[in-house]
């Protein structure tokens, strides 16, 4: 019932790009997250589609209405910000209910939805309280009921839960999810957890440097990175410097490896990145032989309990494997090993 | 001298000297005799009762405090629009009706105090009650207009834009969330502007200085022309007044934060 | 929050009131005086439209001169003093438990708020044989007998200094209480005695804020019209005493008008000073 669709949106800041040509759709009830490091613009986006911000070239549809010069009042969008912006003179109650309030709605229906959704948010007679004697995470479920007040088309959510700590963001992004899910609203968060982005939306759009590099199921874009940035920016990468060497094979200091197809768009005998996330590399016993294996040296070596971290040199490059106990041969520093890079688990990049 | 000791002597000192003159004042005031001598010989409160007895001081009393209220509500008047306008929108002649609006206090008041001699005149209202509400209202905006001017930069951006994601336009807007918000800075503003309109010579000296007798004129008058220790009860009384409304404001509002110090929180 | 143009003329309506009241009462006054400047006075207290430079040309006598000699040179030493014992009072108030700091600033913003009437009759008292200070230095062996001290050039400028420190803490105390704590705690981690952290790290800091306290304070005392008269004698009376007793006692408006004009150019070159060194200051 609300599908947005963004068309060419562009955002100058004087001199200042802060997002540049950005096409994208964002499905009708599903949750999708703007994920990027900080001044990527991917707060600038979401001001955006809020009517916060105005952008300087592109179109803004909603269900194939214009609403790109539709104020931000008129637009009838939820938005949970970021200091979360509760009235501090209003109670929890008149908090929730501004947005009827502002429409002239009756007290007595004023108060039946405050109820409703302070239910919703497991807030239950919490109504009369005032903002500063809340908790941080009770705030943060009056922010959320608040933006819902008025069953927004769409609902928008910029860092919303950066103020939390650890323990509690994890709660309440599940909680914000099955919420989500029950509601079926679309909806849009903005975040720069990649954690947070891979665990809670249906779709993640990758931002850097004003563009979108990315836009996938969260699976997608770790298993299939794009470019090198995505690849390092979600979860961690070996990123290894290989020269391409056919259709399916690159050279990694002077060793073939096997790879997957590779892209057209890198050139035969060109440099390139060969991408392979830390737990797909397998650490061996030395004089392993067999297709994709190279031999190296342990230079470091740290302990987490549930997982080991080895650091392997190869030659010029240095390969990070991550690996349950039970499932690496137990070695120390100098020691030597062989080094398995699995050919389907390798990505292969433009450098 | 070490520098634990040397901070409060110097501190204790400093204040002694700045509390000297209100001591005398008390003194004076409570002195049974005319003349002061010193040591005092008898405290009384007849120079309190002659006060409330002497229609002349009661009606000094009477324009000052109708000046003040008045003028205070005229500073506001102007300073709550402007300081608005001015956060609201970004629009470039608008800082030029800021400067307007601070100009008064910044340069001696003489300056001031002799345009609106020269104003009143002109239009031929020189003289009139009307008149020094008027020009006490503009000198003293820039109270009201710094203080409001603190308390709109203290809203959260994200605050308004909520209210806007919410539905809320420009009128609304100011109702349900400004207002609310800068009162309490209102409220100082016009206290600023109120206290210092009692205390204020030379504009009101110039504008109707002969006919409209405010306290200090009223104050310097009889020190000229036949004095009495009952200048000294009203110098005290409007220090009272002045510490109990400066009290209330520290009391109910963040007075460090009016007079620009910034609150552990935004370090 | 976007902070644009207000959308349509209909936005600008909030404005109108405020301008109207400033330019009618404060841009047209200021008008007014200064065509009253150039115009022509009339023996016997009124004056005529015209356009010379009489009024202007009475600055180049040697009595103008001593008068505005003198103003500038009350007004400044005054300034230096409220600067020097206010510099340090103001940081070692910023430094005060926060109950302590409203207590001091109740106070100091109730005697800033005292008329000058009231500060120029009680240090008239003070400073009087009779019922003054210097009977207590008597009783305390101190001096032989009462003096008066009062009028004259030392009671002049103790009152100008009382009513201008409550004015000199409170601009200084904005910058002072906004010095990073942790500035003169690093230099006494580094070995600088209280005293020498004062002068190596805090007036360092604040040099700035000191200038521009200066020309405030200056300014300000430069306004003072009662205490000349309350505390002074006739030859210590400033410009700000002469602007008055033209305009009120005889009625030479044209002349007022012109010294006011005058005392208005240094003021506001003086305040454009400060804000260009604020600018500096803001300025990475």
């Amino acid at each position: 019932m609300a599908e947005l669709k963004l068309e060419g949106i562009g955002k100058r800041f004087g001199a200042v790009t802060a997002v540049e040509n950005v096409d994208l759709t964002i499905p009708d009830g599903k949750l999708v997250c703007l994920l990027g490091p900080s001044g990527c613009g991917k707060t600038t986006l979401i001001r955006i589609i809020a009517g916060l911000e105005e952008p300087t070239t592109g179109r803004l549809l909603l269900d194939g209405e214009d609403i790109t010069r539709l104020p931000a009042h008129r637009r009838n969008f939820g938005m949970v910000f970021q200091s979360l912006a509760l009235f501090p003179h209003l109670t929890v109650g008149e908090n929730i209910a501004y947005g009827l309030r502002i429409r002239g709605a009756n007290r007595s229906v004023q108060k039946t939805r405050v109820d409703e959704l302070l239910d919703m948010v497991q807030l239950p007679g919490l109504a009369g309280r005032h903002i500063a004697q809340l908790s941080g995470g009770q705030r943060q479920r009056v922010a959320i009921a608040r933006a819902l007040g008025l069953a927004p088309r769409l609902f928008l959510l910029d860092e919303p839960l950066s103020a939390l700590d650890a323990k509690l963001r994890e709660a309440m992004q599940v909680e914000l999810r099955l919420l989500q899910q029950r509601l079926g609203i679309t909806t849009i968060i903005v975040t720069h957890d990649q954690r947070e982005a891979m665990t809670m939306s249906d779709l993640v759009v990758v931002m850097d440097d004003a563009k979108v590099q990315q836009v996938g199921t969260p699976l997608e874009i770790y298993r299939n990175p794009l470019n090198t940035f995505v690849a390092d920016f979600i979860g961690s990468s070996n990123l290894l410097p290989v020269t391409v060497a056919g259709r399916t094979s690159v050279d990694l200091a002077g060793q073939l490896l096997t790879t997957p197809a590779i892209s057209m768009d890198i050139v035969d005998g060109g440099p390139a990145t060969l991408s392979i996330r830390p737990e797909d590399v397998h650490v061996l016993p030395p004089g392993a032989e067999g297709e994709n294996r190279i031999a190296g040296r342990v230079t470091f070596v740290r302990d987490f309990g549930a997982s080991v971290e080895t650091h392997i040199r190869c030659d010029s490059v240095e390969a990070i494997s991550v690996a349950a106990p039970k499932d690496r041969p137990d070695v120390a520093c100098d020691d030597e090993v062989t080094v398995e890079l699995p050919p389907a688990s390798c990505v292969v990049l433009p450098r | 001298m070490s520098a634990r000791l040397f901070r409060p002597f110097f501190m204790g000192l400093v204040g002694l000297v700045m509390a000297m003159p209100l001591l005398v004042l008390a003194g004076v005031s409570l002195n049974a005799r005319k003349r002061l001598l010193f040591p005092p010989d008898g405290l009384s409160l007849r120079w309190y009762g002659e006060l409330f007895s002497d229609a002349g001081w009661l009606n000094a009393v009477k324009n000052s405090l109708a000046i003040a209220s008045l003028s205070g509500l005229a500073a506001l008047s102007v300073a709550l629009p402007l300081a608005w306008f001015l956060w609201r929108y970004r629009v470039r002649y608008a800082r030029v009706l800021f400067g307007l609006g601070v100009a008064p206090f910044i340069l001696p008041p003489v300056i001031t105090a002799l345009g609106f001699l020269s104003f009143w005149a002109t239009v031929g209202m020189y003289g009139q009650f009307t008149a020094v509400v008027i020009s006490h209202g503009i000198f003293f905006v820039t109270l009201p207009l710094v203080t409001i001017s603190l308390g709109l930069e203290s809203i959260e951006a994200e605050v308004v834009e909520a209210a806007e994601t919410m539905g809320a336009r420009e009128m609304a807007m100011f109702r349900t969330i400004v207002l609310p918000l800068v009162r309490p800075y209102i409220f100082s503003g016009y206290a600023f502007a109120f206290v210092l309109s009692l205390n204020e010579y030379i504009i009101a000296y110039m504008v109707a200085g002969f006919t409209v007798e405010t306290l200090p004129i009223k104050i310097f008058n009889s020190l000229r022309y036949g004095y009495t220790p009952v200048m000294a009860v009203v110098a005290v009384l409007f220090v009272m007044l002045a510490m109990a409304v400066f009290g209330l404001l520290a009391r109910f509002g963040d007075l460090p934060r009016l007079l620009g110090a910034w609150t552990p929180e935004d370090r | 929050m976007r902070r644009g143009r207000p959308a349509g003329p209909a936005g600008y309506i909030p404005a109108i009131w405020p301008a109207l009241m400033l330019c009618v009462f404060f841009v047209i006054p200021f008008a007014i005086m200064a065509a009253i400047s150039f115009f022509h006075r009339v023996e016997g207290g009124f004056y005529e439209p015209g356009f010379e430079f009489a009024n202007y040309a009475r600055f180049f006598t040697t009595f103008f001169a001593r008068i505005l000699g003198f103003s500038l040179f009350v007004s400044g030493l005054a300034a230096v003093v409220c600067v020097i014992l206010g510099f340090p009072f103001t940081f070692m108030l910023t430094r005060l438990g926060r109950r302590r700091q409203v207590l001091w600033l109740v106070f100091l913003l109730s005697v800033l708020s005292l008329s000058e009437v009231i500060i120029g009759f009680s240090w008239s008292m003070l400073l009087s044989r009779t019922a003054g200070l210097s009977n207590l230095f008597v009783v305390a062996g101190l001096m032989d007998q009462p003096a008066s001290w009062s009028p004259g050039f030392a009671a002049l400028m103790m009152g100008l200094c009382y009513l201008a420190f409550p004015y000199t803490v409170l601009i200084l105390y904005p910058p002072l209480s906004r010095l990073d704590p942790q500035l003169p705690e690093a230099a006494r981690m580094l070995g600088a005695s209280p005293l020498r952290t004062f002068f190596t790290v805090v007036v360092p800091a604040q040099r700035g804020a000191i200038v521009a306290t200066l020309i405030m304070v200056f300014v300000f005392t430069l306004g003072a019209y009662l205490l000349p008269q309350l505390l002074g004698r006739p030859q210590h009376w400033t410009l700000s005493v002469m602007i008055t007793d033209q305009a009120i006692l005889q009625s030479n408006l044209p002349f007022s008008a012109a010294m006011a004009m005058f005392l208005m150019l240094v003021s506001l070159a003086l305040v454009g000073l400060t804000y260009a060194i604020g600018g500096e200051r803001r300025e990475p």
